[in-house]
C-alpha cells in the first residue's frame, strides 16, 4: 500500500511537470489573474519547499536518539526566519535581486563577488540535495526492501525529468499544496497515534529516560554544550543563505509583503515542527530500538495502530515523505541549475540542461558514496556553510556601508572555505577522536565569527574598494516603496 | 572509495581556480616577437587604454585619466588638454607652466589653427622650452586644445600632436554619438508616451458617448478606465514599471476596445502570478498589444483572437502576445525591425525591440513568429534581475 502511495506521488509530480497547470482566463476575470501572490500562499510555498526530508523524517529520528538537545534543530530552522524577518527580508526584496549572486552583484557592483557567490550557492545546494537522495533510498528500502541506491536514483530521475521538461519550475500553488500535504501526512497519523497511546493507558517515559533523555545536555554526548551553541548559530543564521528559499521572496510585490510572508512562514513552520518532536517522544516510548535510523516516523503507525488503518497511515506518511523529497529537491535543483547555467556556463537552454544534470548527478554520486550520517545532521552542515558565507554577506551588505568588494570576497572565501572543508572532512572521513569531532561536525561556532571578522577587517583595510554606488544602493534597500523619493535613474551603460 | 571521493573533491577545488587563473593569464600574454611588432602592439595598447576615459566626452576627470597614456603616445615631456573655457589637465614635467597653458591655447581655440610657441623659463633643468598647440574638433567646431611640451618643437612632434589630436577627435565623436543615442532613446520613450493614437482617443470617447444614455453606469466606468489609462500612459517619471502595472494598463486598453468591438474581439490571458513583480521597461508591452488588436481585427472572418501569456521561466519571465490576423512576410518584418521601412502605424515593434536590446543586451530582443496568413506571435523575454533595472 505504501508503494502505491509513493507511485501516486511520483506520477502526480511527473504529470504536473509535463503538463503544467494551464488555466486560461478571459479578460473578464483579469483582475483575479493580475493579483499578486498573497503572503499566505507564498509562505505556504516557502514551507513546502523548505520542509525537506530532514524535517519530515530526520528531526523525529534525532529526538528519539538524543533527546531534548535535538529540539534545537526545529527551533533553529524556524528561528532562522526570525533573523531573516528582522534583518534581511524587506531590504533583500527591495534590492530587486532574484538570486543570491544577483544580490552580491547589485550591492557590491562586482562580477568577481557574483562568481564567488555562485560557486557557494552550488556547493550549498549540492550539500542540501545529498541527504534528500540518501533518505529517499532509506524510505524505499523501508517499504519495499529495494537496495539503498534505488530510492535516491528514483527521486533524482523524477526531479531531473521534471526540471528538464520545464515543469514544477516555481509554480507557487503546487509548492504551497506540498506544505499542506506534508502537514496532513504528519498530523493525521499523529492523531491516531495519540489515541492509541491513550488507549494503552498513557504510559510515561522510563525513569532512566526521564533523568537523561528529556533533560537538556544530560545525554552524555561529548561537548554537548559547544555542539548545541554551534547548532543554534548555524540554523539561525544559515536559513538566509539557502538559495531555494530566497528565490521565493521575489514573488512578493514589495518589502512589506516580504516581511508579512516571513511572519506567516514563522507560524506555519512553528505549527509543523511540533509534530516531529511528538513523533520522537512517542518513538522513545514504543520503538526505542530505532535509535539512529531516521525511520521512526515511517514505522510508528504500523507498530502502534496496526491493521489496515496502520497500513493506510503508513502509506500517508510515506507519501508525505516522498512529497518532501520531491518538492525540496526540485526547488533546489532549479536554483542550483539556474546559477550554474547563468554564471558558470554560457547561459541559454542547452546550458540549463547540462546544468540540471550537473545539479542532480553530483549530489547523487555523493549520496551513494558518503557514509550514512543522520539526514538532519548533513542538512545542518549545509546550514553551517550558508551561515558562514552568505549570512555575513547579507547582513553586512544590508546594514554596513563600508563593506568593500575585497572584504566581501575575503569573507566568502575564508568563511565558506573553512566551513566547506569541515563539512567535507566530516562527510568523507570521520568520526574523529576528541574535540576535533565536535569542531568539525558543528563548525558554525568558529567559522561564522571568523567570516564576520575577516569581512569587516579586510573592508577596513581596503576603503578604496567600497563600491561607488553604495549610497544609492542603501537608499534603495532601506526606503519603503511607497515613499516618493529619487532612487536614481537608469542610464544605458556607457562603455 | 572514501579516498577516491576525497581526491576528486580536492582536484575540483584546486583545479577550477587554476583553470580560471590560467585563462586570465593567457589573455594577458603579450603578442608579437619582433621589435616592430611589439612597438605596434604597445602603441595600440596605449591607445586602447586612453580611449575609454574619453568616451564620456571632454571632462576634467576623463582628460586626467587619459593624459598619461596620451603623453606616452606623443613621447613629449608634458601635455595639457583644455576645453573651450579652462584647463582640464596638465600632465608631466614643468608643473609651473600649467598656469600659462590656457593662455597659450587661446589663439588656437579662436581660429582652430596649429601653433608652435616658444616658452620662456628661468629654470635651467626645465625641459619645457617649446609648445605645440593643436585643436580638438567635433563637427568642424573647435571644442578644446591639446598641447604637447618639449625641449624642441620638431616637425615630428608637430605631426605626432596632430595625429593624436585626430585620434582624440574620433573618440570625442564617439562620445557625442553615445550621448545622442541616449537622448534619442529618451526622446523615443517620450514620443511613445505621447503616441496614444488619436484614433484611439476619438474612438473611445465616441464609444463612451454611445453608452451615456443607454447605460450611464457603464459609461461612467469606461470613462474612469479611460482616465486611468491616460494617466498611466502620460506619466512622466521612471524608465521602468512592474509587469503588474503594465498589464493593468493593457487591461484598461482592452476593456475600452472591447466596449467598442464587442464579440469581434476575444482576448485570452494566462498570467503566472510569480512574474507580476518583474521590472519591465515602461510601455514595452502596450505597443505589442495594440498591434495584435489591429492585426487581429483585420483577420478574414472579422473576429480577432488575442492570446497574451506571461510565464515564469526560472531567472527570466517569458511573455508572448499572439493574434490570428493576416500575419506578414517575414522579410518585410525584418526590414521593419531594422528600421528600413516605416510600419503602417505607430512606433510599435521596432521601438520596443530597440529599447529591450539597449536595456538588457542583444540576446533579449523581440522574437517574432509570423507568416503570410498565419497570424503573428511576438515573444519577449525579460530577466528578473538586471543590474540597475528597478521598478521604483
Amino acid at each position: 500500500m505504501s508503494l502505491t502511495a509513493v507511485l501516486i506521488v511520483v506520477v502526480a509530480a511527473v504529470l504536473i511537470g509535463a503538463f503544467g497547470i494551464r488555466v486560461s482566463r478571459t479578460t473578464s476575470d483579469f483582475y483575479v489573474a493580475s493579483r499578486t501572490v498573497s503572503p499566505l500562499w507564498n509562505a505556504s510555498a516557502i514551507g513546502g519547499e523548505y520542509l525537506s526530508a530532514a524535517s519530515f523524517l530526520g528531526v523525529a529520528g534525532l529526538v528519539l536518539s538524543f533527546g531534548a538537545d535535538m529540539l534545537w534543530l526545529p527551533v533553529g530552522w524556524t528561528g532562522g526566519y526570525l533573523v531573516l524577518l528582522v534583518l534581511v527580508s524587506a531590504p533583500l526584496r527591495r534590492s530587486g535581486a532574484y538570486t543570491l549572486p544577483d544580490f552580491a552583484e547589485a550591492r557590491l557592483e562586482s562580477m568577481t563577488v557574483r562568481r564567488a557567490a555562485s560557486v557557494l550557492v552550488v556547493l550549498i545546494g549540492w550539500l542540501y540535495l545529498m541527504p534528500q537522495f540518501q533518505s529517499a533510498g532509506l524510505v524505499l528500502r523501508e517499504i519495499t526492501g529495494a537496495p539503498r541506491w534505488a530510492g535516491g536514483l528514483l527521486v533524482a530521475l523524477v526531479v531531473a525529468v521534471n526540471v528538464l521538461s520545464g515543469g514544477m519550475r516555481s509554480i507557487t500553488f503546487v509548492q504551497a499544496f506540498q506544505y499542506w500535504l506534508k502537514l496532513t501526512a504528519l498530523a493525521v497519523p499523529l492523531v491516531f497515534l495519540l489515541m492509541a497511546w491513550r488507549a494503552g493507558g498513557a504510559p510515561g517515559l522510563s525513569p532512566q529516560d526521564a533523568a537523561t533523555w528529556q533533560v537538556p545536555l544530560a545525554g552524555g554526548k561529548e561537548y554537548a554544550l559547544y555542539s548545541t551553541y554551534s547548532l543554534i548559530l548555524a540554523t539561525f543564521l544559515g536559513t538566509m543563505g539557502l538559495p531555494h528559499v530566497l528565490v521565493r521572496f521575489y514573488t512578493n510585490p514589495d518589502g512589506r509583503a516580504a516581511r508579512r510572508t516571513t511572519l506567516v512562514v514563522l507560524s506555519l513552520l512553528g505549527a509543523f515542527y511540533l509534530l516531529p518532536a511528538l513523533y520522537g517522544w512517542l518513538g522513545r516510548l514504543y520503538a526505542p530500538d530505532l535509535v539512529r535510523t531516521d525511520a521512526v516516523v515511517l514505522t510508528l503507525p504500523g507498530r502502534m495502530v496496526g491493521g489496515t488503518l496502520g497500513d493506510l497511515l503508513t502509506a500517508l506518511v510515506t507519501a508525505g515523505a516522498f512529497a518532501a523529497f520531491l518538492s525540496t529537491s526540485s526547488g533546489l535543483t532549479v536554483s542550483v541549475a539556474g546559477v550554474i547555467a547563468q554564471d558558470l556556463l554560457k547561459g541559454g537552454v542547452r546550458s540549463f540542461r547540462i546544468a540540471t544534470l550537473m545539479a542532480v548527478a553530483v549530489p547523487l554520486g555523493l549520496a551513494l558514496q558518503a557514509r550514512a550520517l543522520p539526514v538532519a545532521d548533513v542538512v545542518g552542515l549545509a546550514f553551517a556553510v550558508a551561515a558562514s558565507s552568505f549570512c555575513p554577506l547579507l547582513v553586512l551588505g544590508i546594514w554596513w556601508r563600508r563593506l568593500s568588494t575585497a572584504g566581501a570576497l575575503a569573507g566568502l572565501f575564508v568563511g565558506g572555505g573553512l566551513a566547506c572543508a569541515a563539512v567535507l572532512v566530516t562527510i568523507v572521513g570521520g568520526p574523529y577522536e576528541g574535540p576535533a569531532n565536535a569542531l568539525l561536525a558543528q563548525p558554525a561556532a568558529w567559522t561564522v565569527p571568523i567570516a564576520f571578522v575577516v569581512m569587516v577587517a579586510v573592508s577596513f583595510l581596503t576603503p578604496h574598494r567600497v563600491p561607488p554606488g553604495v549610497a544609492r544602493t542603501m537608499v534603495r534597500l532601506h526606503t519603503p516603496e511607497d515613499l516618493n523619493l529619487d532612487r536614481g535613474d537608469w542610464r544605458p551603460r556607457s562603455s | 572509495m572514501e579516498y577516491l571521493v576525497g581526491v576528486a573533491v580536492a582536484a575540483g577545488l584546486v583545479g577550477v581556480p587554476a583553470l580560471v587563473l590560467w585563462r586570465v593569464m593567457r589573455g594577458r600574454r603579450e603578442l608579437g616577437t619582433s621589435p616592430a611588432e611589439r612597438a605596434t602592439f604597445e602603441t595600440l595598447h596605449t591607445a586602447s587604454l586612453a580611449g575609454p576615459p574619453l568616451r564620456a566626452g571632454l571632462t576634467a576627470d576623463g582628460a586626467e585619466r587619459a593624459s598619461r597614456h596620451l603623453r606616452a603616445l606623443l613621447g613629449s615631456s608634458a601635455l595639457a588638454i583644455t576645453d573651450g573655457e579652462r584647463l582640464l589637465v596638465y600632465d608631466g614635467a614643468g608643473e609651473h607652466h600649467a598656469g600659462q597653458a590656457f593662455e597659450q591655447a587661446r589663439a588656437t581655440l579662436k581660429d582652430g589653427r596649429t601653433q608652435v610657441l616658444a616658452v620662456d623659463c628661468e629654470l635651467l633643468e626645465c625641459p619645457v622650452r617649446h609648445a605645440v598647440v593643436v585643436p580638438l574638433t567635433t563637427d568642424d567646431r573647435v571644442v578644446g586644445t591639446l598641447a604637447a611640451y618639449g625641449p624642441h618643437a620638431s616637425a615630428g612632434l608637430v605631426k605626432a600632436a596632430q595625429e593624436v589630436a585626430g585620434w582624440v577627435d574620433s573618440q570625442l565623436e564617439l562620445a557625442e554619438l553615445d550621448r545622442s543615442r541616449t537622448l534619442l532613446m529618451e526622446a523615443e520613450v517620450r514620443a511613445l508616451r505621447a503616441q496614444i493614437s488619436p484614433h484611439f482617443i476619438y474612438n473611445s470617447l465616441t464609444t463612451i458617448a454611445s453608452f451615456v444614455r443607454t447605460d450611464p453606469e457603464r459609461a461612467r466606468e469606461l470613462l474612469l478606465e479611460f482616465a486611468d489609462f491616460t494617466r498611466y500612459s502620460f506619466r512622466r517619471h521612471g524608465e521602468f514599471t512592474t509587469l503588474a502595472e503594465e498589464l493593468r494598463s493593457i487591461d484598461r486598453y482592452l476593456t475600452l476596445e472591447r466596449a467598442r468591438f464587442g464579440d469581434q474581439l476575444r482576448v485570452t490571458l494566462r498570467i503566472a502570478p510569480e512574474v507580476l513583480p518583474v521590472a519591465v521597461p515602461f510601455l514595452c508591452l502596450q505597443p505589442l498589444v495594440e498591434n495584435a488588436v489591429r492585426h487581429g481585427l483585420e483577420s478574414r472572418n472579422g473576429v480577432g483572437r488575442i492570446i497574451i501569456v506571461a510565464e515564469d521561466g526560472g531567472a527570466e519571465c517569458r511573455i508572448s502576445v499572439e493574434d490570428d490576423g493576416l500575419g506578414m512576410e517575414p522579410d518585410r518584418l525584418r526590414r521593419i525591425l531594422a528600421g528600413e521601412i516605416a510600419p503602417s502605424g505607430g512606433v510599435g515593434l521596432a521601438n520596443v525591440d530597440e529599447r529591450l536590446r539597449q536595456v538588457y543586451g542583444d540576446e533579449y530582443g523581440l522574437v517574432v513568429e509570423t507568416g503570410e496568413g498565419a497570424g503573428t506571435k511576438v515573444n519577449v523575454r525579460l530577466p528578473k534581475y538586471h543590474p540597475g533595472v528597478s521598478a521604483r
